[in-house]
C-alpha cells in the first residue's frame, strides 16, 4: 500500500503496549462485542432469543465470507476494491444461466467460477503487469459492475429455482442458517492457511518485506496471483448466497460493500500496510459489526445511521491502543 | 527536454480531442463551442474535485471521504439557505468551504497525530458523515422549491458566456497550478510523496504537510457540497454516493502516481475531461448510458498501465526534469 514513510514504526499494532500487556488485538475485540451484546440484550426484549440471533448472522455472513480472504490479501500488502463488483458480475451470469434454463448446481457452478475468472483477471493485471492494486481494482470495479449493467440495463433477472433458495434462506439445523455454517468451515480453513501453513507464513513475509521474500526464494507474485483468485472465488460464492438470499439479480446488487469488507478486515486487526493480522481477529470482527448493525436495527436506528456506529467503531478501536501507548511514553 | 511530464499532457490532450473529434464525426453539433463549453461545465465539479484529492495522493495517502464530505456540507447549507432564505449566498459559500475543511482537518488530524493510515481514517470518516448527513437532515430532501432564487442562480450566472461554475473549475485549477509548482506547500507535498525519509532530513514536517493535504482536499470538497447541490437543485444523503472513486480516478488517468510524489494539477485536470467528454459523448453517439462504467473501468485500467509503464521507464518527475534543466 502506499502509506507513510517509515512503516514498521507507525501503526504497528503488534508492538503496541497495550498489546504486549494484558490484551491481545482479540481479546480488545472481544470484549468489545460483548460490551456491544449486553447493550443489545438490554436496549431491546425482542434480541435474546434464538430466531433473532440467528437472523443477525445474515448480516455480516456473505461480506465476511470474502473478508476472509480480504484479509490474506491486506497482510500480503494488497487490496481488492473490486470484490462488490465481483458479486454484481457473477449474478448476471447466474442470472444468464437462468435465463437458459440452467438449473441449480450448474447456476453455482457459474457463479462462482464467474468470481473465480474476475479475481484471476486482477491477479493478472496486478503480477503480470507489475500494476498497484489499489487502482487496478478501482478499475475492473467498474468494469465489472459496468459489464453488468450493459447485460441487465435497467432490468432484473428472476425467478430463480426453489432448491436455490437453500444457499442464502435455508437452515442446516434448526436456526442454523447454512450461510453461518459456510462462514464458520471457512473461516477454520482460512486459520490454518493462514496460520498453520507455509503458503500463510509467506504471505506474512511477502506483507514484511517482498523483495526479502523474493531473495529468500518466495514466489512472491504466485501467491499474490492465489490471493486474488481467493478473494474473487469467496466474492462469487458470496454472490450465490446473496442472490440466492435476495432471489433476483440486479446491477445495483451488493453496493458499496467493498469498504464494508475492508472495514471488517482493519477492523479485525489486519495492518492495512500489511505484514501482521489474524483470522481469529477478522472473523470477531465481523460479528462485532453483525451485532451493531442488527442491534441498531432492533431500535429502528435507520441503517445509513448505523455506518456512523461502524466508521466510529473503527476509528476508535484503532486509535485508542496508539493513544494509549503516546500517554504511556509521556509519562514515562 | 522532452519531460515525461509534457509528454503525458499532450498524449491526453490529443486523446481528448480525438474523442471529441470522433464523436463530431458521427454528430457534427457535438463539437460546436456551446456544447463544448457545456460539457466542460458539467465536468467542473470532477475537475475541482481532482485538484483536492490530487493534493492528497501526492502525499502517498488517500481521501476516501471526499463525496461524503461533499454531501454532509452540500446538505448543511441547502438546510441553512431553505431555514433562512435571505441569508446571502456568498456567505454560504465560503461556509461551505470552512465546514469541509473542518471535516478534512479532523481527517488531518488523525493520519498527523495518531499516524494511522489514510485509507483507515477516511473509510471511517467517509461512514461517519454519510450517516450524520442523514442525521442532519433526518433522511428528507432539500428540493428545488425550497431553495432562493439566488442559491440555484449563483453557478448559473453567465458572465463572458460562460456559466460560474466553470470559471470556479478555472479559478480552483490556476491556483492549484500555481500552488503546486510556485509555493513551498507545493514542493513539500511533492517531496514527502518521492521520499518522505529526504524530506524529514530538508526540514520538511511529514505529518503537517498531510493535515495541509487533507485541509486541503476538505476545503475542496466542502465547497463542491454547495455548488454541487446548487447545480443539480437538490440535497439528499445519497448524492455523489460513491463519487470518491471517480474523483481518484480522474487523478489517476490525469497521471497522478497513487505511490505519491508524480502528477500534475493540469494533468488531473485533464483525467477529469477525459470521463467528461467519455460520459457526454456516449448518448450523442446512441450508446447506451449503461457502456458509461465499462468503459470507464477500461479507460482506468489502461492509464493504469500507462503510467507504470512511464514511471518505470523514466523515473521520478522532479529528478528527470532536473536533469533536463543541467542538460
Amino acid at each position: 500500500m502506499t502509506e507513510t514513510p517509515t512503516p514498521r514504526h507507525i501503526p504497528n499494532r503488534l508492538d503496541s503496549p497495550l498489546r504486549s500487556a494484558l490484551f491481545s488485538w482479540e481479546a480488545l475485540l472481544i470484549l468489545v462485542a460483548i460490551a456491544i451484546f449486553i447493550v443489545n440484550s438490554f436496549a431491546s426484549p425482542y434480541f435474546l432469543n434464538a430466531w433473532s440471533l440467528s437472523d443477525l448472522t445474515f448480516n455480516f455472513t456473505e461480506k465476511a465470507l470474502i473478508a476472509l480472504a480480504m484479509a490474506l490479501l491486506i497482510i500480503a500488502g494488497e487490496i481488492d476494491l473490486s470484490v462488490a463488483a465481483i458479486i454484481a458480475l457473477a449474478s448476471t451470469m447466474m442470472g444468464l444461466a437462468l435465463q437458459v434454463g440452467v438449473d441449480t448446481p450448474g447456476l453455482v457452478a457459474i457463479g462462482i467460477a464467474t468470481g473465480l475468472v474476475c479475481g484471476a483477471f486482477n491477479g493478472f493485471l496486478v503480477t503480470g503487469l507489475k500494476l498497484p492494486s489499489i487502482v487496478v481494482t478501482i478499475g475492473t470495479m467498474s468494469l465489472f459492475r459496468g459489464l453488468s449493467f450493459i447485460i441487465l440495463g435497467d432490468q432484473a433477472f428472476k425467478g430463480y429455482p426453489e432448491s436455490f433458495a437453500f444457499f442464502g434462506q435455508g437452515y442446516v439445523w434448526w436456526v442454523v442458517s447454512f450461510e453461518l455454517v459456510l462462514f464458520l468451515v471457512c473461516a477454520l480453513l482460512y486459520y490454518f492457511l493462514l496460520h498453520r501453513t507455509n503458503f500463510g507464513r509467506r504471505v506474512f513475509a511477502i506483507g514484511n518485506n517482498p523483495v526479502a521474500s523474493r531473495f529468500s526464494g518466495v514466489r512472491v507474485d504466485r501467491i499474490r496471483f492465489t490471493l486474488f483468485c481467493l478473494t474473487g472465488l469467496m466474492s462469487g460464492i458470496a454472490s450465490v448466497l446473496l442472490t440466492s438470499r435476495l432471489g433476483s439479480t440486479r446491477p445495483s446488487i451488493a453496493q458499496g460493500w467493498e469498504l464494508e469488507v475492508i472495514t471488517m478486515v482493519v477492523l479485525g486487526g489486519v495492518n492495512i500496510l500489511g505484514g501482521s493480522g489474524s483470522i481469529l481477529g477478522v472473523v470477531i470482527a465481523a460479528f462485532i459489526m453483525g451485532l451493531v448493525t442488527f442491534g441498531l436495527g432492533l431500535l429502528n436506528v435507520p441503517g445509513i445511521v448505523m455506518s456512523i456506529f461502524i466508521g466510529a467503531l473503527l476509528i476508535l478501536v484503532i486509535a485508542l491502543p496508539i493513544v494509549y501507548g503516546m500517554l504511556k511514553r509521556s509519562r514515562a | 527536454m522532452k519531460t515525461l511530464l509534457r509528454y503525458r499532457e499532450i498524449w491526453l490532450s490529443i486523446a481528448i480531442i480525438v474523442l471529441v473529434a470522433g464523436v463530431a464525426l458521427r454528430r457534427p453539433t457535438y463539437a460546436s463551442p456551446a456544447n463544448l463549453l457545456d460539457v466542460f461545465n458539467n465536468t467542473s465539479l470532477l475537475l475541482i474535485l481532482a485538484m483536492g484529492q490530487m493534493a492528497v495522493i501526492l502525499t502517498r495517502s488517500i481521501d476516501l471521504s471526499m463525496a461524503a464530505n461533499l454531501a454532509l456540507t452540500g446538505m448543511i447549507v441547502a438546510m441553512i439557505n431553505a431555514a433562512f432564505p435571505t441569508f446571502p449566498v456568498p456567505l454560504l459559500l465560503v461556509l461551505a468551504a470552512l465546514i469541509g475543511l473542518g471535516l478534512g482537518a479532523f481527517n488531518g488530524v488523525l493520519v498527523w497525530k495518531l499516524n494511522i493510515p489514510a485509507i483507515v481514517v477516511t473509510l471511517g470518516t467517509l461512514t461517519i458523515y454519510r450517516g450524520t448527513t442523514f442525521l442532519v437532515s433526518g433522511g428528507k430532501w432539500v428540493n428545488a422549491d425550497q431553495m432562493s432564487a439566488d442559491f440555484i442562480g449563483l453557478t448559473r450566472w453567465a458572465f463572458l458566456g460562460l456559466p460560474l461554475l466553470s470559471w470556479f473549475a478555472i479559478a480552483i485549477l490556476i491556483a492549484f497550478i500555481v500552488l503546486m509548482t510556485r509555493t513551498n506547500i507545493g514542493r513539500a507535498l511533492y517531496a514527502i510523496g518521492i521520499n518522505p525519509t529526504a524530506a524529514v532530513y530538508a526540514g520538511i514536517d511529514v505529518g503537517r504537510t498531510k493535515f495541509i493535504a487533507f485541509c486541503l482536499s476538505g476545503a475542496i470538497a466542502g465547497l463542491c457540497g454547495y455548488l454541487w447541490v446548487s447545480r443539480y437543485v437538490i440535497a439528499s444523503v445519497e448524492i455523489a454516493n460513491g463519487y470518491e472513486l471517480n474523483i481518484i480516478a480522474a487523478c489517476v488517468i490525469g497521471g497522478v502516481s497513487i505511490a505519491g510524489g508524480i502528477g500534475t494539477a493540469f494533468g488531473a485536470a485533464l483525467g477529469a475531461l477525459f470521463l467528461g467528454v467519455i460520459n457526454s459523448a456516449l448518448p450523442v453517439i446512441n450508446i447506451s448510458p449503461f457502456w458509461q462504467m465499462a468503459i470507464s473501468g477500461t479507460a482506468i485500467i489502461l492509464a493504469v498501465i500507462f503510467n507504470a509503464r512511464s514511471e518505470r521507464k523514466h523515473g521520478r518527475i522532479i529528478l528527470k526534469s532536473v536533469e533536463g534543466t543541467n542538460g
